[in-house]
C-alpha cells in the first residue's frame, strides 16, 4: 500500500520525518520500512523479555528455600515451560531480526528489505503468537507444563493450554521462514555493487547462515508440534507406543531442529560481536575469511549433533560415540572464532565504551559457556549431568551471557544511529556491570548444584542445595531488575542528550556510518559506492 | 572445583574494583559458614566406573581451566597494555596463516586426547551383559515400581513411593534429614554385584538416577532400556527422577540400599515371606468398613496427589471426587475408569498396578468418603469379573 510512496525520486531521502502515509498507530500497522519494522521487532522483543524474565523471577522465589512457598508445582512448571518459549521465541529470536532489519539494509547499501510488505507481515505474526502463548495461562488446565521441548507423552496429558502453545509455534515459524527468505533474497540480491560477499560486513554473513539454518529447521519443528497435535486430537499414534509409535521419535525430530536452534540464536551474536570488538579495539577484524568459514561450519556441523541432548534416552552406543565427536568437532570453529576476537583485540587501541564492555563480557561468558559444553559433549560425563542445573548454567551462560550481553552490545553501539543522540554512558556502564556481577552471581552456583545432583525443573529440593540456590535467586533479583536500567537509558537517548555525529565510534567501518544520525527515512535509494576502506576484515 | 570459582573471579578482573569486590565479598562472606552443603564437584563415587566419570571430569575441568585461563590471559594483556588511554597505538594486521592453521590444530590434539579416555569409559558404561542380578524398575506419575527379575529375591515386587510428610513440603513442620529424598521402601541391592536394571515407564517417560553410581537412564512408556552398576560400598544412596513427569515431578526420588550378601539373602527371605502372608483370598466376602479402611490406604499412596486427600481434587486438570458424577455414578463406570485410566489425561490404568483387593477398596473408600455416602461395598470378586472385559 505504500509502495509507490516508497519509489519517490530521489533526492526524497532526507526526508526524516516522512510526512506522507498514514499516522499514528496506522503508520505503525501498515508499515513496509525496514527501520520501522526493525523498531517494532526490537521493542516487541524487549516487552517479551520482561515478561519471560518475570517467569524467571516466580521460578527463582520459589527455589529461594526448601519447601513449597508460592506456587503450586503444576504453576511452577507452566512458568518454566512459557519462560523459556517466550525467551527463545519471543525475546532472543526477534531482537536479532530487529537488527537485521535495521542494519542488514544499510550494512549492504539497500534501499530496503527485498520483500517490504512480506516483512510487516513476518513481524505483525509476533504478537497473536505471544498473546497465544501468555494467555493460555488463564485457559482450564493452564498453559503446557512440559518444558520448552514438549515431550510426550506428556505433552499428550496437557490441557488445551498446550495446543494453543502449539498454534503459537506454529505462527512464529511462519514468521521465522518469511523473515529468513527476505534476508537471504536481500543479502544475495541487493549489495552495492562492487561489495562482493567476501567483502560483506560480518553480521550480513551471521545472517546469511541464520536464514538457511531456519529455512532448514523451522518446518521441522512445525512438523514435530503437528504429529503432537494429531496425536492429542485425531488417534494418531506417532508417538505412542500402544499404536506403535515411539515417544523418542519425537526427540530426534525436536532436537533436529533444536541444536540448529541453538546456533540461530549465537551466530547474529557472533556477528554483532564481530563489528563491536574491531570497533573499540580500532582495528579490521582478525581472520575475516577463517570467520566466514567458522560460520559456515557451525551452521552445517549444527545439523549433525541432535542426539547429543539424548545421550539418556537408550540410543546405540555407537549413536553415542558418533554424536560425542560431532560435538567436539564443533569446538574447533568456535574456537577459531574466539581466537580470532582475541586477537583482533591483540596490539590494537581499546577503549571501553558500553557496547566493548558488553562485547567482552560477552566474550567472557560465553568462553565459560562453551567449555561447560566441551565437559557436556563427554557422553559419560554428561550423563551424570544431563538434567541437572550444571545444564541450565550452561545454556544461560550461552542464552544470556552470549545472545542477551552481544544484543546489548548491538543496542549502544547502534543506539547513536537510531536515535540520533549519544546514550548516557555512565547508566550504560553501570547496567553492564550489574548486569555482569548479578549475572555470575545467579548462575555460577548453578554449575555447584548440578554437579552436587540437583535435577533441574524441580519446584523444591533436599536441603544440602539449599545455600546455593539462595544465592542464585538473590542474583537473579538482582540481574532481572538491572535490566530496567534499559528502558532507562533508551528512553533518555530518545528523548534528547548529545547529538551524535554520523560515525560516533572513531573505530567504526561499514556504510551505515556513512548516513546521518538518525539514520533517515529513506537510505540508499542510490546504491552507494563502495569503498573497500569501510571494508570488514 | 575451585578453579571455577577462579574463573569466575578472573571475569570480573577485567576491569578491577567494583565487581571483583563484590563478587569476592558475596562469595567470601557466604563460604565463611562452609560445610557439607558447599559441594562443589560431583557426589563421591562408589562404583568403579562411577570414579572413572569423576576423573574423567576432573581431567575435563583442568583442560578448561587452563585452555581459560591461556585465552583469558592474552585478553588481560591486552586490556591493560594495548589501551587507547594509555596512547598505544593500533597495529595494522588482520590475517596470519601460520597462527590460525596452528589454532586449528592445537584444539583438535586436544580433543582427540580427551577423546580417548572419554571413549573407553562409555565404552565400560554401556557393557550391560553378564549381571549377577536384574532388577526392573517402573516408573509411574510419582512413583516407582521395582520387580526383581532374578536373583535371591526373584518375585518380589512392591512400590516406592516418597516418604517425606506433606507438612515438610509445605513448612508446617520442620524438614528431616532426606527430605525429598527418602522413601517408604528402596531398592534392596547386594554389595560388589553387578546389577542390571531394565527400566520402562507406564504413562509418561521419567529416568532413573543416582550419582554416586553414575547411573542415569530414561524410563520410556512402551520400551525396555537397561543400564547397571556395581556398588562396592554398603549404605544408603539417594538419586532422583531427572526428566520432567509432571506435576510431581520433584517428589519421586530413588533410593538404593546397598546391603551385604547375608542380609540381601535375609531380607529376600523376608519379602517373599511377607508377599505371601499379603496375599489375598480372592473370595473372601469384606464389610463395609474393613474395605474402605483398607482403600483409604491404597487412595494415600496412589489417588491422593492429584485428587487430594479432601476429595477436592486441583480442577480442572484434577477434577475433584467428592461429589463426582462418576463415582456417584454406576459402579460400573467408577470401575472401568480406574482400571483402564483416562487416555490422554494423567489418570492412569491402575488395573495392572494393583490387586482386585485393593481395586476393591480403593473404589469402595471413594463412593463412601466425605460426602459421597453411597453404603455400597465392591467386592475383589467383581473386579476380577472385571478384568479382560
Amino acid at each position: 500500500m505504500q509502495a509507490s510512496q516508497h519509489a519517490a525520486p530521489a533526492g526524497h531521502h532526507e526526508d526524516a520525518s516522512h510526512g506522507h502515509g498514514p499516522t499514528g498507530l496506522m503508520r505503525w500497522i501498515t508499515t513496509t520500512n525496514h527501520k520501522d519494522i526493525g523498531t517494532m521487532y526490537l521493542w516487541f522483543s524487549f516487552a517479551m523479555f520482561l515478561v519471560g524474565g518475570a517467569m524467571s523471577l516466580v521460578i527463582r522465589a520459589e527455589l529461594m528455600s526448601p519447601g513449597l512457598q508460592y506456587v503450586a508445582p503444576e504453576f511452577y512448571n507452566q512458568m518454566l515451560t512459557l519462560h523459556a518459549l517466550i525467551m527463545v521465541f519471543g525475546a532472543i529470536m526477534p531482537a536479532f531480526v530487529g537488527f537485521a532489519n535495521w542494519m542488514i539494509p544499510m550494512m549492504i547499501g539497500a534501499p530496503d528489505m527485498a520483500f517490504a510488505r512480506m516483512n510487516n507481515w513476518s513481524f505483525w505474526l509476533l504478537p497473536p503468537a505471544a498473546i497465544l502463548l501468555t494467555t493460555s495461562l488463564f485457559v482450564p488446565g493452564g498453559a503446557a507444563g512440559t518444558g520448552w521441548t514438549l515431550y510426550p507423552p506428556l505433552s499428550i496429558q496437557m490441557g488445551i493450554g498446550m495446543d494453543m502453545a502449539i498454534f503459537a509455534v506454529h505462527i512464529l515459524g511462519m514468521s521465522s521462514i518469511m523473515g529468513s527468505i527476505n534476508i537471504v533474497t536481500t543479502i544475495l540480491n541487493m549489495r552495492t555493487p562492487g561489495m562482493t560477499l567476501m567483502k560483506m560486513p560480518l553480521f550480513c554473513w551471521t545472517w546469511l547462515v541464520t536464514a538457511f539454518l531456519l529455512i532448514a529447521s523451522m518446518p521441522i519443528l512445525a512438523g514435530a508440534v503437528t504429529m503432537l497435535l494429531t496425536d492429542r486430537h485425531f488417534g494418531t499414534s506417532f508417538f505412542n507406543a500402544a499404536g506403535g509409535g515411539d515417544p523418542v521419535l519425537f526427540q530426534h525430530i525436536f532436537w533436529f531442529f533444536g541444536h540448529p536452534e541453538v546456533y540461530i540464536i549465537a551466530l547474529p551474536a557472533f556477528g554483532v560481536v564481530s563489528h563491536v570488538i574491531p570497533a573499540f579495539s580500532r582495528k579490521h577484524l582478525f581472520g575475516y575469511t577463517s570467520m566466514v568459514y567458522a560460520i559456515a561450519a557451525i551452521g552445517l556441523i549444527s545439523f549433525f549433533v541432535w542426539a547429543h541432548h539424548m545421550y539418556v534416552t537408550g540410543i546405540p552406543l555407537t549413536g553415542q560415540l558418533y554424536f560425542m565427536y560431532a560435538t567436539m568437532l564443533i569446538a574447533i570453529p568456535t574456537g577459531v572464532k574466539v581466537f580470532n576476537w582475541v586477537t583482533t583485540m591483540w596490539r590494537g587501541s581499546l577503549s571501553f565504551e558500553t557496547p566493548m564492555l558488553f562485547a567482552l563480557g560477552f566474550l567472557v561468558l560465553f568462553t565459560i559457556g562453551g567449555l561447560t559444553g566441551l565437559v557436556l559433549a563427554m557422553t559419560a560425563v554428561d550423563i551424570q549431568l544431563q538434567d541437572t542445573y550444571y545444564v541450565v548454567a550452561h545454556f544461560h551462560y550461552v542464552m544470556v551471557a552470549g545472545a542477551l550481553f552481544s544484543a546489548y552490545a548491538g543496542l549502544y553501539y547502534w543506539l547513536p544511529k537510531w536515535t540520533g543522540h549519544m546514550y548516557n554512558e555512565s547508566l550504560g556502564k553501570l547496567h553492564f556491570w550489574l548486569s555482569m556481577i548479578f549475572f555470575n552471581i545467579a548462575f555460577f552456583p548453578q554449575h555447584f548444584l548440578g554437579l552436587a545432583g540437583m535435577p533441574r525443573r524441580i519446584p523444591d529440593y533436599a536441603q544440602q542445595f539449599a545455600d546455593f540456590n539462595l544465592i542464585s535467586s538473590l542474583g537473579s533479583f538482582g540481574f532481572g531488575f538491572s535490566q530496567l536500567l534499559v528502558l532507562v537509558v533508551v528512553f533518555k537517548a530518545m528523548k534528547g542528550g548529545a547529538k551524535a555525529e554520523a560515525r560516533p565510534w572513531d573505530g567504526a567501518r561499514g556504510l551505515e556510518w556513512t548516513v546521518p544520525s538518525p539514520a533517515p527515512h529513506h537510505t540508499f535509494e542510490e546504491p552507494p559506492p563502495f569503498d573497500p576502506a569501510e571494508a570488514h576484515g | 572445583m575451585a578453579r571455577n570459582s577462579n574463573n569466575d573471579r578472573d571475569v570480573s578482573r577485567l576491569r578491577r574494583g567494583l565487581a571483583g569486590l563484590l563478587m569476592a565479598g558475596v562469595l567470601g562472606v557466604l563460604s565463611g559458614s562452609a560445610g557439607a552443603a558447599w559441594q562443589i564437584s560431583l557426589q563421591e563415587p562408589v562404583t568403579a566406573l562411577a570414579k572413572r566419570v569423576y576423573d574423567l571430569h576432573t581431567l575435563l575441568t583442568w583442560v578448561i581451566g587452563v585452555i581459560f585461563f591461556g585465552v583469558f590471559a592474552v585478553v588481560a594483556y591486552s586490556l591493560v597494555f594495548h589501551r587507547k588511554s594509555k596512547g598505544h597505538k593500533a597495529a595494522d594486521f588482520h590475517d596470519n596463516t601460520t597462527v590460525e592453521i596452528a589454532w586449528t590444530i592445537v584444539p583438535t590434539l586436544i580433543l582427540i586426547a580427551i577423546a580417548i579416555p572419554a571413549t573407553s569409559t562409555l565404552v565400560q558404561m554401556r557393557d550391560t551383559s553378564q549381571p549377577d542380578l536384574t532388577i526392573k524398575a517402573t516408573g509411574y506419575q510419582w512413583k516407582w515400581g521395582y520387580e526383581y527379575v532374578t536373583g535371591d529375591a526373584a518375585g518380589v515386587k512392591y512400590m516406592s513411593v516418597l516418604a517425606t510428610p506433606r507438612d515438610q513440603i509445605e513448612n508446617k513442620s520442620p524438614k528431616g534429614e532426606h527430605y525429598l529424598l527418602e522413601v517408604d521402601h528402596p531398592l534392596v541391592v547386594p554389595v560388589g554385584k553387578k546389577v542390571r536394571m531394565l527400566l520402562t515407564a507406564s504413562d509418561v517417560i521419567h529416568n532413573w538416577s543416582v550419582p554416586a553410581f553414575a547411573v542415569k537412564a530414561d524410563a520410556v512408556p512402551g520400551f525396555l532400556r537397561d543400564t547397571w552398576f556395581r556398588a562396592e560400598k554398603e549404605g544408603t544412596y539417594r538419586g532422583q527422577c531427572s526428566e520432567l513427569c509432571g506435576k510431581d515431578h520433584g517428589f519421586m526420588p530413588v533410593v538404593v540400599e546397598v546391603v551385604s550378601a547375608e542380609k540381601y539373602a535375609a531380607w529376600a527371605a523376608d519379602q517373599k515371606k511377607a508377599m505371601a502372608a499379603a496375599a489375598d483370598d480372592p473370595a473372601k466376602v469384606w464389610k463395609l468398613d474393613e474395605l474402605a479402611a483398607r482403600g483409604e490406604k491404597v487412595y494415600a499412596a496412589n489417588c491422593a496427589a492429584c485428587h487430594q486427600p479432601t476429595g477436592q481434587g486441583l480442577p480442572p486438570a484434577f477434577p475433584a471426587l467428592d461429589g463426582s458424577k462418576i463415582v456417584k455414578g454406576p459402579k460400573e463406570g467408577h470401575l472401568a475408569l480406574v482400571m483402564k485410566g483416562k487416555p490422554g489425561t494423567a489418570m492412569a490404568a491402575f488395573g495392572a498396578q494393583l490387586s482386585d483387593t485393593d481395586i476393591a477398596a480403593v473404589v469402595t473408600y471413594e463412593r463412601n468418603a466425605w460426602n459421597n455416602k453411597l453404603g455400597e461395598v465392591i467386592q475383589p470378586a467383581e473386579v476380577k469379573a472385571l478384568r479382560g472385559k
